[in-house]
């Protein structure tokens, strides 16, 4: 068990085993708890022409400025439907906050550190690069995001 | 524990005050070695630090300090005399005692060097005195009161801090002061900035409804929001002082090191800087004092040859200007020599050698901030030390700043900083462009301009594709926003808005869809994934609520490319702008033939007249007409500029005609049509093969050709000149100017008066022309490549035949003319450019006072 988790405790905020949860697509992904700032309804945005097409726009929180990530596009994944409204999910990372447009937010989840795996091998490499691990639970399995490398656009550009 | 962190924090931050205060004393006791309450100070500052050494069991440092305090006793108490090897002594211990401290402050504990060297020839030079101390005494003798406070730092802290207050004059009362953390203040900003905005939110909701209570009250809020911004920024102004403190010691050490005498003068030290923009200036400050020393001023011997005093002068300069801070660093060195920074930039290949030919002493001084750019063959220890001076303009120009160099040879270099006040919350211009706002900071923009139906087009032209404004005459490289950012274009609009940007020394304009209004607005980083793009300086939010994005000038216009491709353009531009007084003339347009717009200067022209065409005769193959009981002879421009073509008859009648009048001489030019007078400044010009021409201009939007009087008048009066020789006695007159088409005005107005001119475009070519042909009178252009002017007169006075021969000094302007009021004994006679009257009065009078000799007639050379 502590060799599966190892990859976790690199990351020392990552101990809680709570993971606030949400939807990109069918993927069920999962986001420490600790690492989550806030999550928001569609904000009204302002895009940044010349920017990377991840980059949906600049959100106002608060008198804060926080770039929007689009993480069907930063998975490489088709776009939303139509009326589908994108939800924030405003996370803290080294360099201030980010906020990931996903379709839907879930529950706040308590995790069996036991159930926890690598990625599998044969993962869509656009996702693999932002995939840190597998939660095997009862129903479905859920997706540890790795937020890092998630807001960080180099990662994944070369694939 | 934590206490003890505290305490050790507090010793730091007194600590490093202390020294670099002491730094200051050590270079001021160096000129009064004898000032008691200074040595008082110095020593104070020292044995405060080894008292609280002890306390802290720091030993190294105790060791360094202790062996200084006995040097710095024996020089207090008058024992022995202060020399410079002793103040370089101490200021040794002073940068190991702040290496010490750091090493403390990073690690807590004081590094491995124990500076046994330093110890040894500080104990040696304690003991050359000839008093023989030994340790354990010595220690307690200085100050035998602390002693007392062996057991309780703070105490001793507080004992040996009061006479020092009493006693260092410049040290500032510290009483009325508390020590606020810097992220503190910082926190306190951000928290105003929001406070900004959410009243700038407040008040676009109070403008929406009708609501008086809520009227008053956002009133208030606007009212206190104002003060406490200016009120929390002022917290974190600080004097620039702060920087310049460690200059002396730059200098001293640089002086010493490179064998010069280097004066240290600062003057407004007091003006006050935001912090984060202090920070932002320190390492570039130091680049161009350091700079100055090593490039800028020359050794002693070479000064003395020169005429200066041997020590060399630094001066800084700060003052406030405009919302903005200047900063000049200026000496009074050897100059900027131009002609080896254009050979640099050749060899570097950032120039080509035809272009260095063309390019104004101006832009070759700009040169030096170009990447790539060092003068190489001039790096020292001290400079060069890949902090280029592009570094310099780019730290500078990130802060909103602006670098300027200024340098006359021999006289000095002067580099100007402007600086805005602060950063955090800045005057922007909101526009709008395919559905988004975006903030121009205000800074950067010098005008707005918006073209106007029809017309919108018109004045947008295209060279090779790329569209260019007539602004004032002078082309204007144009970028479009919405293509600039990939947005969309609006469908054609009525008018076209364009704001005119500035960036480093260029302009261009940017089309956008709409211009907003001004705002203050608080500038807010971008993310890390935004980081790369270089169009963008920032965020904003405005007070909707919505983000803007702030617009980097410098990386719009190298995105769009009008900055690359503008080089040219602005380089006439500002080749312009120097010679602006001459181009500001008068002129007169009128049209001939197949020319629709040709120009003479207002100031040559007697008057216009209207012959009818029955009255013109014929007389001895040429026309005349009778006027004012003369004859006039005409001069018909058609058959002159059109020679060998077909000439149509001028039929208009009555004939318009131009008179030109000298002395009692008339003749007249026969034009189409008088068009107009213009004031306006003339540009973009280009010299002109054809016969009769001088070159043509932008005057008045249009293009305009300027006529060459001289050969217009003589070839079809021939004896319009001849007749002037009596007056002028045929004095043969050298102009030397650098750009031809101010000589040919020069030279238009000396060939009136009856001159033989002789041009040269530059000092070599002017000796040359003195070699060639007997000169009687020199007037050159005080700016006349390379060296000026001053260089000609001096070539002249090394050679006997030319010594006698007077020049006349040019100056751009009376700006100029005063400025240089100095070298007005070099010359016979120093006259502004553009005005005409006076520089041929002064020709006249240096001719009168010459013996009346006949020249070998000369063959008048064309230059161009």
């Amino acid at each position: 068990m502590p060799s599966d988790t190892g990859t976790m405790k690199a990351d020392g905020a990552q101990t809680s085993g709570q993971f606030s949860t949400f939807f990109v697509a069918d993927l069920f992904f999962g986001v420490d708890v600790l690492r989550v700032q806030e999550v928001l309804r569609f904000q009204q945005m302002t895009g940044v022409p010349q920017a990377p097409e991840v980059i949906e726009g600049l959100i106002n929180l608060r008198g804060q400025i926080v770039t929007a990530i689009d993480m069907r596009r930063r998975l490489k994944l088709p776009p939303r439907g139509g009326d589908l409204m994108p939800m924030n999910m405003v996370v803290r990372t080294e360099d201030g906050a980010v906020s990931l447009l996903v379709d839907e937010i879930g529950d706040v989840l308590d995790v069996d550190l036991a159930t926890y795996e690598r990625p599998p091998e044969n993962l869509d490499p656009a996702a693999r690069e932002l995939i840190r691990g597998v939660f095997k639970l009862k129903d479905r399995l859920l997706l540890v995001l790795d937020t890092e490398r998630t807001v960080d656009l180099a990662v994944g550009r070369a694939a | 524990m934590q206490e003890d962190q505290d305490v050790i924090r507090e010793f730091l931050v007194e600590s490093h005050e202390n020294l670099s205060r002491l730094d200051q004393e050590l270079i001021a006791l160096e000129s009064h070695p004898k000032d008691a309450a200074l040595l008082a100070s110095v020593f104070r500052t020292i044995h405060t630090i080894k008292g609280t050494c002890g306390f802290f069991a720091f030993s190294t440092l105790e060791k360094i300090t202790h062996q200084a305090e006995s040097l710095l006793s024996q020089l207090r108490d008058g024992q022995r005399e202060l020399d410079p090897s002793l103040v370089s002594l101490i200021l040794e211990t002073v940068d190991a005692t702040r290496k010490v401290l750091a090493s403390i402050e990073a690690g807590g504990n004081e590094g491995p060097d124990l500076y046994e060297d330093l110890i040894g020839r500080l104990r040696a030079a304690a003991q050359g005195s000839g008093k023989i101390e030994n340790r354990p005494d010595s220690e307690q003798q200085p100050d035998p009161a602390t002693d007392l406070h062996e057991g309780g730092g703070s105490a001793e802290r507080a004992d040996t801090a009061k006479p020092e207050e009493d006693t260092a004059k410049s040290s500032a009362v510290v009483d009325a002061n508390i020590r606020v953390g810097v992220v503190l203040l910082d926190k306190l900003m951000d928290l105003v900035g929001e406070l900004v905005l959410t009243r700038n939110q407040i008040l676009q909701f109070n403008t929406e409804r009708e609501d008086p209570a809520l009227n008053t009250t956002s009133q208030r809020l606007n009212l206190i929001t104002t003060e406490l911004q200016e009120g929390v920024m002022k917290t974190r102004m600080q004097p620039i002082g702060m920087v310049w403190n460690k200059l002396p010691r730059v200098v001293r050490d640089m002086s010493v090191s490179l064998g010069k005498q280097i004066r240290l003068e600062t003057d407004g030290a007091e003006t006050e800087l935001d912090r984060t923009i202090i920070e932002a200036i320190k390492d570039p400050l130091v680049h161009l004092v350091r700079n100055a020393c090593d490039h800028g001023i020359e050794p002693a011997e070479a000064r003395v040859r020169a005429g200066k005093p041997a020590q060399g002068k630094l001066s800084l300069r700060a003052y406030h200007e405009g919302g903005q801070v200047n900063i000049e660093i200026g000496d009074d060195g050897a100059g900027v020599d131009v002609e080896r920074v254009k050979q640099k930039a050749i060899e570097k290949g950032l120039l080509r050698p035809e272009q260095a030919q063309k390019l104004g002493d101006r832009e070759a001084l700009n040169l030096i901030f170009q990447p790539g750019f060092s003068t190489a063959e001039a790096i020292t220890k001290v400079s060069g030390r890949g902090v280029g001076m592009d570094v310099v303009r780019s730290n500078i120009e990130k802060i909103g700043g602006v670098v300027d160099i200024n340098s006359l040879p021999g006289v000095g270099t002067t580099v100007k900083l402007k600086i805005p006040l602060t950063l955090a919350i800045i005057p922007g211009l909101v526009i709008n462009s395919g559905g988004e706002r975006f903030v121009i900071p205000q800074v950067s923009l010098l005008e707005l301009i918006r073209l106007e139906g029809d017309s919108s087009e018109k004045h947008i032209e295209y060279v090779h594709g790329t569209p260019v404004y007539r602004r004032r005459g002078s082309l204007l490289p144009i970028a479009y926003l919405n293509q600039v950012l990939g947005l969309k274009s609006p469908q054609r609009a009525e008018a076209v808005s364009m704001v005119v940007l500035q960036a480093e020394d260029r302009q261009f304009g940017l089309v956008v869809d709409g211009i907003n209004d001004t705002q203050e607005i608080v500038v807010k980083p971008l993310g890390k994934q935004l980081k790369g793009l270089t169009v963008y300086a920032g965020a904003t939010i405005m007070g909707d609520g919505k983000v803007a994005l702030i617009l980097d000038v410098l990386g719009i216009g190298q995105r769009s490319g009008v900055l690359a491709q503008s080089r040219e353009q602005t380089r006439s531009a500002t080749e312009h702008k120097a010679q602006s007084a001459i181009d500001q003339q008068r002129l007169l347009l009128f049209c001939a033939g197949s020319f629709e717009r040709l120009a003479v200067p207002l100031s040559l022209v007697a008057r216009l007249e209207e012959f009818p065409r029955s009255s013109i005769e014929h007389a001895g193959g040429r026309q005349v007409v009778q006027y004012r009981n003369r004859i006039l002879p005409l001069v018909s421009l058609r058959e002159v500029l059109e020679a060998g073509g077909q000439v149509q008859e001028q039929t208009a009648d009555p004939a318009q005609v131009i008179v030109f009048n000298d002395g009692d001489r008339s003749v007249g030019l026969m034009v189409d049509q008088i068009l107009d007078v213009a004031e306006d400044a003339v540009t973009v010009r280009q010299n002109s093969n054809r016969k009769g021409l001088m070159g043509s201009a932008v005057v008045g939007k249009r293009v305009t050709d300027f006529l060459d009087l001289n050969y217009v008048l003589s070839a079809s009066a021939e004896d319009w000149f001849q007749s002037k020789r009596a007056p002028a006695n045929g004095k043969v007159v050298l102009v030397a100017e650098a750009t031809a088409f101010a000589r040919g005005l020069i030279r238009s107005g000396l060939d009136m008066a009856g001159y033989r001119v002789l041009e040269a475009a530059n000092l070599d070519e002017a000796i040359r022309e003195l070699e060639q042909h007997p000169v009687d009178i020199a007037v050159a252009a005080l700016d006349l490549p390379p060296h000026g002017s001053a260089a000609l007169r001096a070539a002249m006075g090394r050679r006997p035949e030319w010594k006698a021969i007077p020049v006349l000094a040019l100056a751009e302007s009376a700006e100029q003319l005063e400025a240089q009021a100095g070298q007005a004994a070099d010359f016979a006679a120093c006259q502004v450019k553009s005005d005409r009257e006076a520089m041929l009065d002064a020709v006249a009078r240096l001719a009168a006072a010459q013996p009346v000799t006949e020249n070998e007639p000369v063959c008048v050379g064309e230059e161009s």
